[in-house]
């Protein structure tokens, strides 16, 4: 308290480690979500997170596994969905994710006693959280990097065109699910970095910039993770310092890169004229 | 008994000629069934796509499957990949087939960077194999090219490249020379002739246009849902002006073929048919001289 200017590492290393290692992960993954227009299922996934929570606080669990929890069943039942019905999958998610949401405020208010950080959900609460709310999370980004540097090749396959890898003897289908499986433990992380509100910028933002520069899938994968490292730790600063909200402030840092990307890319443009 | 066996050559004689007999292009290699459909039958929201069709591929083979729009092409070579699934019938591909798929169109995502070196080396070729295969499909030093700036013409040489790193023993071309102006088209279809010779691979191509197609396959299958008529087509590489007339004439070639159904197979019909549209053909041939 004697001087606000000194960064308290006892108290910021575990925010630092935690914000990063989402950002590191959401970068790739972010791409995957561009590439194949995920954001809706991603915003789903976050209404979704509310129900996770509310059963979180009914069976005294950890939230992150509740929200991964929902994501999942929520992934699994769009993917059951879109094989069997007309319905566009936007219309399917429009359906899931609302009746999601509902259950989880009907849920909420059901609960005795209830005492829900509806800040920390909506924005996140990098600064408050523990060592055991970074191990849950390290574990996670760890089954998360796991499958991404396993499936990469496939990813960009389907990505590329589902019929041509499936000619080249891939399991579309499959890579599909677990690309939304990814993405239901990304959501569950980046909760408690950005909040429920925020989450599906801290992948869409980065991915966005690094594909103005990048030449090759792997490269906009490799920025974007840098771009999202840069604003949390911009965002994190940013906080400590001026006391703003910690997960409006890491989005904040990727939407003003976004702007200077734009107007980068517009001068090199300009300069190859 | 001599009547007996008389009677019996002329039987055999006048009975339907196997496919294989008709197809096969070289008579002294026993070249292998690669692909055989019996009874193929697909059903979409009660609507029939595609009725009991017969079809057989031997390697070294190349079928043209040609039809008007809606005819149930890419349903067919959907379901021989086994992309979609018969409602009756069966389709039996040899163990272990490899294919090189080329579909019909590459709509590449604008916001994924990708450079044509790193497209092919999705198939697991190294940087020595993609530059041979770039240099068989006549696109040499593309390597760098980021794939959203290659010309049409250029992406379909640039998907045949990937499809032959596979090295299949059977190549499934869904329109080929899709985006293609016309010499190039022509162009293509000649390499792809080559490219069967050189890797004596099976080639099964879809097409809208009976007349390029023609010099460059062995069997030709005229598909409306159902099989119209199936054979060989008149060697026509004999006549390049022919060839090249037709290939300029998309929309009357459709047309002429779809009236070629109602005469079964016989092609020297569709000759005929053609020529009567002359006067036109030759203004568009002259009009192309302009180009």
């Amino acid at each position: 308290m004697t001087d606000a200017l000194a960064i308290d590492w006892q108290l910021l290393w575990l925010p630092f480690a935690a914000g990063i290692g989402t950002a590191l992960l959401a970068g790739p993954l972010g791409c995957f979500v561009v590439w194949q227009r995920m954001a809706y299922f991603g915003e789903s996934l976050a209404h979704s997170a509310l129900l996770g929570v509310a059963l979180g606080l009914w069976f005294h669990l950890p939230p992150a596994l509740t929200v991964l929890g929902t994501g999942i069943a929520l992934a699994l039942l769009l993917v059951q969905l879109q094989q069997r019905s007309r319905f566009s999958s936007d219309t399917l998610l429009g359906i899931l994710s609302h009746t999601l949401l509902a259950a989880g405020l009907v849920l909420l208010a059901a609960l005795p006693n209830l005492r829900v950080d509806l800040d920390a959900l909506l924005f996140g609460d990098l600064l408050a959280v523990s060592a055991r709310d970074v191990t849950l999370l390290a574990l996670l980004l760890a089954v998360l990097a796991v499958c991404l540097w396993r499936l990469w090749q496939p990813l960009i396959a389907i990505t590329v065109h589902e019929e041509l890898a499936s000619a080249e003897g891939i399991h579309v289908a499959r890579v599909r699910t677990a690309l939304m499986l990814m993405m239901a433990i990304a959501v569950a992380v980046a909760m408690k970095v950005v909040g429920v509100l925020l989450m599906t910028s801290l992948l869409i933002i980065p991915a966005a910039i690094a594909q103005r520069f990048a030449r090759s899938p792997e490269q906009m994968a490799v920025i974007a993770s840098a771009i999202g490292v840069l604003a949390v730790i911009g965002g994190l600063l940013l906080s400590w310092f001026a006391n703003s909200p910690v997960g409006p402030s890491i989005v904040l840092f990727t939407g003003v890169f976004f702007l200077n990307s734009l107007a980068f890319s517009g001068l090199r443009h300009a300069g190859q004229h | 008994m001599g009547q007996c066996a008389i009677i019996a050559t002329l039987l055999h004689l006048c009975r339907p000629m196997p496919d294989h007999a008709l197809t096969s292009p070289d008579p002294d290699t026993a070249d292998r069934l690669l692909l055989s459909a019996r009874g193929l039958c697909v059903q979409a929201d009660g609507r029939t796509l595609l009725d009991r069709i017969d079809l057989d591929l031997h390697e070294g083979e190349i079928v043209t499957v040609i039809g008007p729009n809606g005819a149930g092409k890419t349903t067919l070579l959907k379901a021989l990949l086994g992309f979609v699934t018969p409602t009756a019938g069966s389709v039996t591909r040899s163990d272990r087939l490899r294919i090189g798929y080329m579909p019909q169109k590459l709509a590449l995502n604008p916001l994924l960077p990708m450079t044509v070196q790193r497209f092919l080396q999705q198939t697991g070729a190294d940087r020595t194999m993609i530059r041979q295969a770039l240099q068989e499909t006549g696109i040499t030093g593309l390597q760098q090219q980021s794939l959203h700036r290659v010309s049409g013409g250029e992406l379909q040489r640039v998907l045949l490249a990937r499809a032959l790193l596979r090295q299949p023993q059977l190549l499934v071309l869904d329109e080929p020379a899709q985006g293609v102006d016309v010499c190039g088209q022509a162009d293509l279809y000649r390499l792809i002739a080559t490219l069967r010779d050189r890797h004596h691979c099976g080639v099964l191509l879809v097409s809208h246009d009976l007349h390029l197609v023609m010099a460059a396959t062995d069997t030709v299958i005229c598909l409306n849902q159902h099989i119209c008529c199936q054979g060989r087509p008149e060697h026509v590489s004999q006549h390049p002006e022919y060839l090249q007339l037709f290939g300029r004439q998309l929309a009357e070639d459709i047309a002429v073929y779809t009236h070629h159904h109602d005469h079964d197979h016989d092609l020297h019909g569709n000759v005929t048919g053609g020529c009567q549209h002359g006067s036109t053909l030759h203004t568009h041939h002259h009009g192309c001289r302009h180009d």
